[in-house]
């Protein structure tokens, strides 16, 4: 099954993908955008501050799972020496970052009429700007070190260990009191969002979601390209 | 199915991760009392000794109809359904700040029933909806 994760098979599905997902993504943000801005409803008590919502959570949420993805596959690729998954989470890693950053600055931006205040040192901003640094930190140790084994191995490591920041991000603020309020979307509780409200905060999660495939995609053919013209065969 | 040297590594890497994961949790165990952002007006009335000195923030719910101005000073009480206190402030409050709403306020005990606030953040709870299903809400009521 992983054999076909390797980087000359994978490459023939990846080169062409970018131009499809960009034109879904096209379609669904727009839908999302109009859906966000004009058609879904202002907000009984934040009013109009409520659309922030609709970049900020599907931000979070995807910084979020980027992370959580890059950490299983470090952890495959240190226990069982798997190649291909070297460079997919490698590639995942940059759109992971922007994602996070736009979740603390759209997050800084709805808490400044909100809360009234720019900033709070609560847990779950803490813990997001966290993981913002374990996302620099990854990316920046694959540009510091040389040796392949060796980056692999440290790049693979820091990964795994910031995936101990994931559930404390998650249940920060049911853990401890925070200025942050808790999930408002819950798989097994009842959702306090009016259905008016899910409808562009799911669009939108579509669509930065595809968003991020779309840079994925290109990061990773760009690896691919970079390996490709050093001439070396393997990874 | 894997050789030896894989179970190692699975072995290795997971003993390395729960002693991380430990000391973390033991970490930010021992230092709830920074983690938390604020303390309600129970765990004021709990503390042993209370420290008049130390800038700390208190959260809870405005109590219905207890906001008061005067001249330039607001005054007002934070309750968590158990114990109350009552807080001045003078300055600007956020747009969010409003009776039966999270609040927490920023500032010094003077007792353990008031509170000198030199800073006041609304918290905004986890419900959105549009304001006619509101209404809906509470004509329901």
């Amino acid at each position: 099954m992983l054999k076909n994760f390797e980087p000359n098979k994978i490459f023939l599905i990846t080169s062409k993908a970018p131009k499809y997902v960009l034109f879904v993504f096209i379609i669904i943000i727009s839908i999302g955008l109009i859906e966000a801005l004009i058609i879904s409803p202002e907000d009984y008590i934040q009013s109009h501050s409520v659309r922030i919502m609709y970049v900020h959570v599907p931000s979070a949420w995807i910084s979020l799972g980027i992370f959580s993805v890059i950490a299983i596959l470090s952890f495959v690729i240190l226990i069982f020496k798997n190649k291909s998954f070297i460079l997919i989470a490698k590639s995942l890693a940059p759109s992971g970052l922007v994602f996070n950053i736009i979740a603390l600055v759209t997050g800084s931006i709805w808490g400044k009429p909100t809360w009234g205040t720019w900033w709070a040192w609560d847990a779950r901003i803490t813990s997001m700007l966290i993981l913002a640094l374990f996302y620099i930190i990854y990316i920046l140790a694959w540009r510091i070190y040389e040796d392949q084994e060796k980056v692999q191995r440290v790049t693979s490591m820091i990964a795994i260990l910031g995936l101990i920041n994931v559930p404390i991000i998650k249940f920060s603020v049911d853990w401890w009191s925070t200025l942050h309020q808790p999930a408002s979307i819950n798989i097994f509780a009842k959702t306090s969002i009016h259905s008016s409200m899910i409808v562009p905060l799911a669009l939108m999660t579509a669509a930065f979601a595809l968003f991020s495939l779309l840079i994925f995609l290109m990061k990773y053919n760009t690896e691919l390209i970079k390996i490709k013209n050093k001439g070396l065969d393997r990874l | 199915m894997y050789g030896k040297k894989v179970k190692l590594r699975l072995l290795f890497l997971s003993f390395i991760f729960l002693i991380v994961a430990l000391s973390v949790f033991l970490i930010l165990k021992s230092l709830e009392e920074n983690v938390v952002y604020f303390i309600s007006p129970t765990e004021i009335k709990n503390l042993s000794e209370i420290d008049i000195t130390k800038r700390i923030r208190i959260g809870g719910m405005v109590k219905e109809e207890t906001i008061k101005l005067n001249q330039n000073q607001i005054s007002f009480v934070i309750t968590d359904f158990k114990n109350e206190i009552n807080v001045t402030y003078s300055g600007s409050v956020p747009n969010l700040f409003s009776e039966g709403k999270g609040v927490v306020a920023e500032g010094y005990l003077k007792d353990r029933s008031f509170f000198d606030a030199k800073k006041i953040l609304a918290k905004h709870d986890e419900n959105y909806m549009p304001p006619e299903v509101k209404e809906a809400l509470e004509a329901t009521k």
